[in-house]
């Protein structure tokens, strides 16, 4: 664990571009250890493109990005790959790895990065499934299973190496409401009991109001960040018309 | 489906009679307020619609008050509405809500010139991503040899099945016929200068020095190369290779390279059944057809045939085994975002794989005559 007074993520002044076509530019926040913090922004505003900064697979056009306050590219490769080895993602649609039983998904991030025997992984597989409530589902595939069940496993397989800094993208897209709050009810339990830090990349309003402690509203219009504070204080003093727009899921400000 | 129009104080009044329906011919924009200099040349400033002997309407009426209402706005005029039945004048403001977006490129046709300088700097990205890509492989390989990386045995034990035992029924049936067809070339033209003797020659240098190392090769990059792709195409789509590396695994580690040695495993013993293979079609051809006996061919055979020919040819194939290998796995990993994406990447696999194959042959050929071997 690092020093708490770090941010776990540090932004600054980072710009989100393709080639010399910009996505977001600006950038600048940081999220506190422990807090669970929330990207929004409408279809196409470049949620996922940040969140694929954060997690060290673009690298930013401009600006800089802090991990537990260490800068992600001005390490070298292994370096870079064993910090963001505190870190874990579970993608929109899962991304389990096809060709593997669930158990052997949750297995693999610790066969490659400890030294543990074979009988001590399966229990911690066991452990990290069971969490998930996936018990009893160890030799099954993914294709076996139904789409919520696939996130929760990856969630499984996210955790696997007990990171710092968990990050959803999407986490209840193409989940019924049902499985939508149970799964942000076991975000918020993981983030009591283990004290990861979260990040959510979401459009999901009830998600977002549930959960995070503050949010991060990308502005497509204006291609920069319009907004950050805790998601009821923004929709009760919006700073913007359009943060209204998206928070109140109306068309136009009241 | 019929349209009149008058004009009263300055406003084009648009009469819409009858049944539209979908089916019959749409009267267009023209055939209400003539061209456009007549236009300009009455004062109008407003278009207003009579619907009194109107009938049943579908699409092709909203498409007829569509392309009035941007006429209308073209030429500043104030398109009334409100004498439209409710649900017309709903649709057609549903319509102009948002207005025409550009989204025309900033060049639209670039001269022939900057599409050759484009298409030359394409080819140059293309041969850096090729360099890349087999320098990360090769990294990744002493690696391997040096203990830094592990290997994974079953990505390499299924890659080897798929590309051995499950290859060989069409490798059978492709080096038998070639072996059939060399022969038979063979014998058209040695007989005219009585050399039937020598066909035994000609089909097993064919088959040990060019043909059964290029031949297996093709195949295999149809085969497994296409099927590298697939396989690391669809394992993009899905997040699959994002997920190895946000959890600090190599994607090259673990996908790339145990394919890669398999190929390049496989492809050596392919190609030496090809050529056994090749060689017994040959035979069944110089034996039926050109009265020649099985010790005279294995005798023509063994005489001129050296091991090195049979050498070379093992060592085309490991060659080409790591362009399969290379080629299928690297298109495989540049594979964009949609499922169209991966028949692409299979398709491209497979040109590149048998584009450098042939050139790799080409220039293993010319080493081969220079050193006199």
């Amino acid at each position: 664990m690092s020093p708490s007074d770090v941010p776990a993520i540090s932004v600054e002044d980072l710009t989100l571009a393709f080639g010399s076509f910009v996505v977001m530019r600006d950038l600048t926040f940081d999220v506190e250890q422990g807090e669970i913090f929330a990207i929004m922004g409408g279809s196409g505003s470049g949620k996922s493109t940040l969140l694929k900064h954060l997690i060290g697979l673009l690298r930013p056009s401009q600006g800089t990005i802090r991990i537990e306050g260490r800068a992600l590219w001005d390490m070298d490769e292994a370096e870079r790959s064993a910090m963001l080895r505190h870190t874990g993602v579970l993608y929109q649609k899962g991304a389990l790895w096809s060709s593997m039983t669930l158990a052997e998904n949750v297995a693999l991030p610790l066969q490659e990065h400890t030294d543990l025997p074979p009988s001590d992984i399966d229990r911690l597989v066991s452990l990290k499934l069971a969490l998930v409530g996936l018990r009893g589902f160890e030799s099954f595939r993914p294709h076996e299973i139904s789409g919520g069940m696939q996130k929760r496993a990856a969630l499984a397989r996210a955790i696997a190496l007990d990171p710092n800094i968990l990050f959803f993208d999407e986490p209840t897209s193409g989940l019924d409401p049902v499985s939508a709050r149970r799964l942000d009810d076991l975000i918020l339990q993981l983030r009591d009991s283990l004290d990861t830090t979260i990040v959510v990349v979401s459009h999901d309003l009830e998600s977002i109001f549930t959960i995070a402690d503050r949010a991060l509203y990308l502005d497509i219009e204006t291609k920069t960040m319009t907004a950050l504070g805790p998601p009821a204080a923004l929709r009760d003093d919006p700073p913007n018309p359009r943060v209204q727009q998206f928070l109140t899921r109306s068309l136009e400000p009241a | 489906m019929q349209v009149d129009a008058h004009y009263t104080d300055e406003t084009l009044v648009v009469q819409l009679v009858g049944d539209w329906t979908i089916g019959g011919s749409l009267p267009s924009i023209q055939d209400v307020v003539g061209d456009a200099e007549r236009v300009d040349s009455v004062s109008m400033t407003a278009v207003a619609f009579e619907t009194d002997r109107l009938g049943t309407w579908d699409s092709s009426l909203v498409t007829f008050l569509f392309e009035v209402a941007e006429f209308g706005r073209e030429h500043g005029l104030d398109v009334q509405t409100d004498t439209l039945p409710t649900a017309l004048a709903r649709l057609l403001a549903l319509s102009q809500a948002v207005p025409e977006q550009d989204t025309a490129d900033e060049e639209a046709s670039p001269s022939l010139l900057a599409r050759l300088g484009r298409w030359a700097l394409t080819v140059y990205d293309e041969i850096l991503d090729i360099l890349a890509f087999t320098g990360r492989a090769t990294k990744s390989l002493v690696g391997l040899l040096t203990f830094q990386v592990r290997m994974r045995w079953r990505t390499f034990g299924l890659a080897l099945q798929s590309s051995t035992s499950s290859a060989l029924p069409i490798v059978t049936v492709i080096s038998l016929l070639v072996g059939l067809i060399i022969a038979f070339l063979g014998a058209v033209v040695l007989r005219r200068f009585g050399a039937d003797y020598y066909v035994s020659y000609l089909v097993s240098y064919g088959m040990l020095r060019e043909l059964g190392a290029l031949m297996t090769a093709i195949i295999m990059t149809g085969r497994t190369g296409a099927a590298f792709a697939a396989e690391l195409g669809s394992m993009k789509i899905a997040e699959e290779i994002d997920a190895l590396k946000t959890l600090g695994i190599s994607p090259i580690d673990f996908l790339v390279t145990p394919r890669l040695v398999a190929i390049v495993c496989a492809m050596p013993l392919l190609t030496v059944y090809a050529d056994v293979l090749g060689i017994l079609g040959g035979m069944s051809v110089a034996t039926t057809m050109l009265d020649l006996t099985y010790t005279q061919f294995l005798t023509g055979l063994l005489e001129p045939v050296v091991l090195t020919d049979a050498v070379i040819g093992i060592f085309k194939a490991v060659v080409y085994g790591a362009i399969i290998g290379l080629s299928g796995c690297m298109r495989g990993m540049q594979t964009g975002g949609d499922a169209s994406a991966v028949g692409t990447a299979t398709t491209s696999a497979v040109v590149t794989g048998i584009l450098l194959i042939v050139f790799a042959n080409a220039v293993i050929d010319w080493g081969a005559a220079v050193l006199q071997v």
